[in-house]
């Protein structure tokens, strides 16, 4: 790569100085900043596991924790990154079984993507708030 | 008399050697086990967020017992192994493409591999621990 560059300067990605934001592109980069936080909010998961194996005072301070204003901010960048994700997901693996490439169909499923994250979302929190209980 | 491709010991053509190991190392394989893991995700993920809505306030006993169930260990595991192997897979396509020195993305990529590695094994071990020593 690097002798190739200077040899024949090849055109890189999109300058983000000077271009302008579409639906398309906003949804794409949200997808990496969904997967790549959710990379690291898997912590999360590996935190509550080891302290319930290492006994009820690790695992209190796990409880604790999540209780706490910051937990619960936690808990909510989780879910919406993974509802947008998992939804965004599945738009993906149409796009690599070849399926909505026509620019107007790759919109149309993107306002899905965005719908049935924010319904999935928004229930979640119903659930959780005892809103069937 | 040793043809150009032989000289890794094996018969296989240019095209197939770069199939299975494209410029990247990794080739193809790495694009289909994000798409496989991926696809494995979508339940996996589903239950791992109906079983996160139950928990909360779970006391240490009830959530001890409810892991130790079959059906929950064994989920927990195989999502923790594809949401695992999904990030690190993810997570090095992103590293590959912003981090432009050599020495530091290889330095990065080690790092993540055993990072995820790691994490992995100590949350795959203490289901084990819960399921299996209470
Ligand atoms: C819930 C089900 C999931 C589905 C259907 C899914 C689907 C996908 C797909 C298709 C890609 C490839 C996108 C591309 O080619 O640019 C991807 C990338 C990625 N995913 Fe997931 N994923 C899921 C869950 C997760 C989880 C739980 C994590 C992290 C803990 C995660 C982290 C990542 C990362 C870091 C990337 C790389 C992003 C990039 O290259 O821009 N994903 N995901």
């Amino acid at each position: 790569m690097s002798d190739a560059k200077k040899i024949n300067p090849r055109p890189l990605s999109p300058h983000l100085q000077v271009y302008r934001p579409q639906l398309t592109s906003v949804m794409s980069i949200l997808h990496r900043a969904t997967g790549f936080s959710m990379a690291v909010g898997t912590m999360m998961i590996v935190w509550m596991l080891v302290a319930a194996a290492s006994g009820v005072e690790a695992y209190d301070t796990f409880q604790w924790f999540v209780g706490t204003v910051i937990g619960k901010l936690m808990i909510f960048g989780w879910s919406a990154a993974a509802f947008y994700h998992l939804c965004n997901g599945v738009r993906h693996l149409f796009w690599d079984m070849g399926y909505l490439f026509k620019i107007e169909n790759a919109y149309k499923a993107g306002y899905l993507v965005l719908a049935a994250a924010a319904l999935l979302l928004a229930l979640f929190w119903w659930l959780l708030c005892g809103g069937a209980a | 008399m040793k043809l150009k491709w032989e000289d890794d010991g094996t018969f296989k053509s240019p095209l197939a050697r770069a199939r299975g190991l494209g410029a990247a190392h990794m080739g193809v394989t790495h694009w289909w086990h994000q798409r496989l893991t991926a696809v494995a995700n979508i339940p996996l993920m589903l239950w791992l967020v109906w079983s996160v809505l139950q928990m909360q306030g779970w006391s240490y006993e009830i959530f001890t017992a409810w892991l130790a169930q079959p059906v929950n260990a064994i989920l927990m595991i195989l999502s923790l192994l594809s949401v695992f192997y999904h990030a690190a897979l993810g997570s090095q396509v992103i590293a590959e493409d912003y981090i432009h020195h050599e020495g530091l993305k290889i330095f990065k990529l080690i790092g993540m591999r055993l990072f995820f590695i790691g994490a992995a094994v100590a949350s795959i071990f203490s289901v084990l621990k819960i399921a299996f020593a209470g």
